[in-house]
């Protein structure tokens, strides 16, 4: 059996016709080509597949579509303006907070949230908010400089 | 992931009449523990039923000396919440333990505990704590909820709708992380109410229980760590797996229980 359901993407209203277990990275990178999320685990540990649904940060490789009908859902592809990169996006190339990439779009996503919810986090309050994303080559303390920079930035 | 029904309910008695009319339901709340399982093909529902619409299953009020927190009521909101952080710090410490924030951002309580993984959090605040768990069919008392391994008090369909804390004199709240999954290896809640002591210990054994050698030692309301200090537990019939031996799980609820009220 099928649904038809319809969210915003990017700021963008799509619609689809998917199966109740479809999950949402699913419809993301296979119904919409927003391959931007990843999948690293696929068992809710490593936050690669991290995006925005409602302004909060959640992993979509653990939620159905069917259950987000009707949500507003923000990827790494919605974040730049053009060519202006996001605050995070700016400073993750600043301080070479990635190597491989993988982890990145997930990464900047969580760190966004993190910094939502706590405008000018200490070391230890990211290494903590961050307990939900793996990376399997930084060794995180550029990545943790990075969201001290952009949460500065952010504050304006 | 096998392929079921979807259903949203949009009020309680259509998510309950829904659960009886189908074949085998599951509820759907923030989905954080179900759709794992589902992925692993460890259980095959006919039906979900989704929660996520009925916003009177969620929020966070004081009642006459209780903090009530509704089953729908993610974990990110109760670490957030002013009035669980005025009145029961220790359970909004708690909360913002649980996973990661994206888990967090989706896990309910009413889940939680209705679930009843040996490691969940929460279950070591509803015992410590004494709260009741109200559904639509009962008010079911801490000491009556859990059962055993992923088994509740709960009957088939029967819906969580809001969990009731009273507010302690002091309480406290510390666990060791598992490294990869962050659910607590061993966690201890402490929790002074009305002068008697309670200690809710999670992760050691088959479900959440109550270490009654430490709440007699602190019978008279002086918890002071010094007097359970030692007092061994026994690892017979503690879990055991790669993470830690039961001999290690025993030695760490003693640990926990000293540093929740250190
Ligand atoms: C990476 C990761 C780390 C985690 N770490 C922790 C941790 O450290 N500590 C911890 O406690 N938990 C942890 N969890 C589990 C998390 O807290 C879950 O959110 C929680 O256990 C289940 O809540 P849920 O809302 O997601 O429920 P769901 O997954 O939607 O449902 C779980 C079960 O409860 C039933 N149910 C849901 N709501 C109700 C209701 N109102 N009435 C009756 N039945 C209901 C469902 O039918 C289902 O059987 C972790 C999860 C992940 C993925
Ligand atoms: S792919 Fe979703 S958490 Fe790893
Ligand atoms: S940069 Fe390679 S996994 Fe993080």
């Amino acid at each position: 059996m099928t649904y038809s359901i319809n969210m915003t993407v990017n700021g963008k209203e799509v619609t689809g016709e998917v199966e109740g277990r479809t999950l949402l990275v699913q419809f993301l990178r296979e119904h919409l080509g927003l391959t931007g999320t990843h999948v690293g685990c696929d068992t809710a540990q490593c936050g690669a597949c991290t995006v925005h649904v409602n302004g909060r940060a959640v992993k979509s490789c653990s939620l159905l579509t069917t259950h987000l009908n009707g949500a507003d859902v923000l990827t790494i592809e919605g974040l730049a303006d053009g060519d202006k990169l996001h605050p995070m996006q700016e400073a993750f190339r600043e301080y070479h907070a990635l190597q491989c990439g993988f982890c990145t779009p997930g990464m900047v996503l969580s760190a966004i949230g993190i910094v939502d919810d706590n405008p000018d986090p200490s070391h230890d309050e990211i290494r903590h908010e961050l307990e939900g994303n793996i990376c399997r080559c930084t060794g995180y303390h550029n990545i943790v400089l990075a969201i001290e920079a952009a949460a500065k930035e952010m504050r304006g | 992931m096998y392929d079921f029904t979807y259903q949203r309910a949009s009020s309680q008695d259509e998510a309950i009449s829904n659960y009886k009319n189908a074949d085998d339901a599951r509820y759907l709340a923030g989905g954080m523990t179900l759709i794992p399982v589902l992925k692993l093909r460890l259980d095959k529902p006919s039906d979900l039923i989704d929660l996520g619409d009925l916003e009177d299953l969620e929020g966070i009020s004081e009642d006459n000396g209780n903090i009530v927190i509704k089953a729908m009521t993610n974990h990110h909101t109760v670490n957030y919440s002013d009035l669980v952080k005025k009145h029961i710090p220790a359970l909004a410490t708690l909360a913002g333990t649980i996973g990661d924030p994206m888990v967090r951002n989706r896990g309910t309580i009413g889940g939680s505990l209705a679930n009843n993984d040996p490691a969940a959090s929460y279950p070591s605040a509803v015992l410590a704590l004494n709260a009741t768990i109200t559904t639509n069919m009962n008010n079911i008392e801490a000491d009556d909820f859990f059962k055993g391994m992923f088994e509740t008090a709960l009957e088939e369909g029967e819906l969580i709708k809001s969990v009731s804390f009273p507010i302690p004199e002091q309480a406290g709240y510390q666990h060791f992380p598992n490294p990869a999954s962050r659910y607590p290896i061993v966690g201890a809640f402490v929790a002074k109410t009305g002068g008697s002591v309670r200690v809710g210990v999670t992760g050691a054994g088959p479900c959440a229980y109550r270490q009654s050698e430490f709440e007699e030692a602190w019978s008279d309301g002086n918890m002071d760590p010094e007097r359970i200090k030692d007092i061994k537990i026994s690892p017979e019939g503690l879990n055991s797996d790669i993470h830690a031996s039961a001999e290690y799980r025993a030695h760490l609820v003693n640990v926990m229980a000293r540093r929740a009220i250190a």
